[in-house]
């Protein structure tokens, strides 16, 4: 038996190509959409894998230190440090800002990373050139997403940083990119007042008599460099010893330092499950509209294209020809566009949406699979009421 | 006169209940036999269509029987269980319109039926192919239904209808849309086709130029048919 269907598809090719490209751009914006979910949650996991961290110690009964501002003392590591099970220990601190570099100026994730060496929780993992920090001030590592490169100078609140080095996939949850600082400099520009108010604050202590008695001239001095300087960081980085159950020295470090400790699943669950599950949720609407739009168009195109073949059904029906026949014809059709739809569409959200995206696009090969056989479905759902037409059909209109 | 081909005895069809009723056939008598081509004429109204709807077994009468060569079709009510299937192989159809698939080629607008009847494809086209070459058509083949004349595509119509050798074929008005010499050719194809193949046609037409060319010729009015015979009536 000869495939009517392929037959009325080659008679009409132009017709069906064009609607299956038009119905391609709209799978392949459904695609990109599920890749831009797929790209958050990667981007949220790639942080905390790059964070080279197993426990995340921040200040008590927060979220932090990104779906929540923390703030804890500077010198908290040090007792964690000594902690049975901990390896190792790093202060960070984590601000986003607009970063400028001479006219330009672009969204980052600022890290305060502490001395150290390559391996130390907060660190940029790997470099993809360049070398690492090695002074105490104003050298940047930066994500290449942020189009800086090695040499560059940036402006990061009143002060100047010089790219040394360039890093890749450090971002943050939000998908903007890293740039890694010494950490004293990331504590300054994170409290840092501007002129104005420090100078209204100097005043105002210099006005107190408590803090400026004739008899202690130091005392003073000592109070406004407390106020100026920042001695809070973001979170304590924790890398556990082999051997140690995490959530045992977890649970320590809650116990012994009245902390908040995640582990790497706790974090996880906060970056994914909280932090980007308003913009899961905005995609997944998306998600629905697009496929409910999808189906409605390849319901109408089929509709309409079964409604021009209406006396042919007729002949078909009055010749003999079995109703699955008729449906299968339409179902096939339906079938087809879906495929030259899902191909057009894939080739769209790989080749033409994922590079250009200003967010990362994870595109999935299950969820290549899954988008596929949902396509496959709404096409033949979609069918169902050109079928329905069809069916209803009198071959006695063949006859007239 | 044999008792093959078509048959039908005191047919009716009524429309509508009560008041409403219309009766469209009122016991219909016709008999057409293996070979022959008769006519059938009436003015619009008359119950052509009901009749030929009928005949096609694509709508049940209310009364009456009908018989195709042994098979009984109807019966007072009865019929047949699967009456597609009695379309496919017992009755061909050539229209006013040709009303070829348009996106098959020729061949496979011929070929169509019997692959539906599960004949393979290479088999069918032969057979088509034969067809087409008894038709004088064979050299537009391949060619798709938009690009055949008006008489091209009536001989491929003629070609479906005869492709599954059913022992009866209708044409309804199968010259209404050619000019003298193409209608004329195509009721000559269709006496040499009766004959060749042993199939009776019947003719539903207006076409005054070749009413003259049946031997018998049944007319309907409101719903009850005459027959007409006469010597001097028939194809030259």
């Amino acid at each position: 038996m000869i495939s009517l269907a392929g037959r009325d598809i080659l008679q009409a090719w132009g017709k069906f190509v064009f609607t299956g490209v038009g119905l391609g751009l709209l799978i392949g914006v459904t695609l990109s959409m599920a890749g831009i979910y797929r790209g958050m949650i990667d981007d949220a996991k790639v942080l905390l894998d790059n964070s080279s961290a197993d426990l995340w110690v921040v200040q008590k009964d927060t979220l932090g230190p990104y779906a929540e501002p923390s703030s804890i003392y500077q010198d908290t590591w040090r007792g964690i440090r000594g902690m049975p099970g901990v390896a190792r220990t790093a202060n960070v601190t984590y601000l986003t800002m607009q970063v400028r570099q001479g006219e330009r100026d672009v969204r980052a994730m600022i890290a305060g990373i502490t001395a150290g060496e390559p391996g130390t929780p907060g660190w940029p993992p790997y470099l993809v050139a360049g070398r690492q920090i090695t002074r105490s001030h104003y050298e940047a590592v930066a994500d290449i997403a942020s189009g800086f490169e090695l040499g560059d100078r940036l402006q990061i609140r009143r002060n100047h940083y010089t790219v040394v080095g360039l890093t890749r996939r450090m971002v943050s949850s939000g998908g903007d990119p890293m740039i890694f600082i010494p950490l004293k400099d990331a504590q300054e520009a994170q409290f840092l007042k501007d002129n104005d108010a420090i100078l209204q604050s100097r005043r105002r202590t210099e006005a107190n008599p408590a803090f400026n008695k004739p008899g202690s001239p130091d005392l003073l001095g000592a109070v406004i460099d407390s106020q100026t300087t920042n001695t809070y960081v973001n979170a304590v980085l924790v890398q556990i010893e082999d051997g140690y159950s995490h959530d045992d020295v977890a649970e320590s470090i809650r116990r012994w330092k009245r902390l908040t400790v995640y582990t790497r699943a706790q974090m996880e669950e906060i970056l994914v499950g909280k932090l980007i599950a308003t913009s899961a949720k905005q995609i997944g609407m998306f998600l629905v509209i697009l496929s409910m739009v999808s189906a409605a168009i390849v319901a109408f195109i089929i509709y309409t294209l079964t409604l021009g073949k209406i006396r042919e059904i007729a002949v078909l029906k009055l010749i003999g020809t079995r109703n699955r026949t008729i449906a299968g014809m339409i179902l096939q059709q339906a079938i087809a566009l879906g495929v030259i739809g899902f191909v057009v569409g894939k080739i769209v959200a790989t080749l033409f949406m994922a590079p250009i995206f200003p967010k990362y696009v994870l595109l999935e090969p299950l969820d290549s699979i899954f988008g596929f056989i949902a396509v496959v479905l709404i096409c033949v759902l979609s069918s169902v009421i050109a079928i329905y037409a069809a069916l209803k059909v009198d071959p006695a209109e063949a006859i007239g | 006169m044999s008792e093959k081909g078509i048959r039908i005895g005191g047919l009716s069809k009524r429309y509508g209940k009560g008041d409403t009723a219309v009766d469209a056939l009122k016991h219909v008598d016709m008999h057409v036999a293996p070979g022959e081509v008769v006519g059938l004429t009436g003015p619009s109204g008359s119950g052509k269509s009901t009749l030929l709807k009928c005949l096609g077994a694509v709508i049940s009468p209310t009364a009456g029987r009908m018989t195709l060569g042994d098979q009984v079709i109807f019966d007072d009510g009865w019929k047949v269980k699967d009456l597609r299937a009695l379309r496919r192989d017992k009755i061909g159809y050539v229209f006013q319109a040709p009303y070829l698939i348009p996106f098959l080629d020729v061949t496979d607008n011929v070929a169509l039926l019997p692959m539906l009847r599960g004949v393979p494809n290479g088999e069918a086209r032969a057979k088509a192919l034969e067809l087409l070459t008894a038709l004088d058509v064979q050299h537009r083949a391949r060619a798709m239904p938009s690009k055949l004349s008006g008489g091209e595509q009536q001989r491929v119509a003629i070609a479906r209808g005869l492709v599954n050798q059913p022992p009866v074929i209708l044409a309804d008005e199968p010259t209404a849309a050619l000019d003298s010499p193409r209608a004329m050719a195509v009721i000559k194809i269709l006496n040499e086709m009766a004959h060749k193949f042993q199939t009776a046609i019947i003719v539903v037409t207006h076409d005054e130029k070749i009413i003259p060319t049946f031997k018998r010729i049944y007319h309907i009015r409101d719903g009850v048919t005459h027959e007409e015979t006469g010597e001097g009536r028939g194809f030259e």
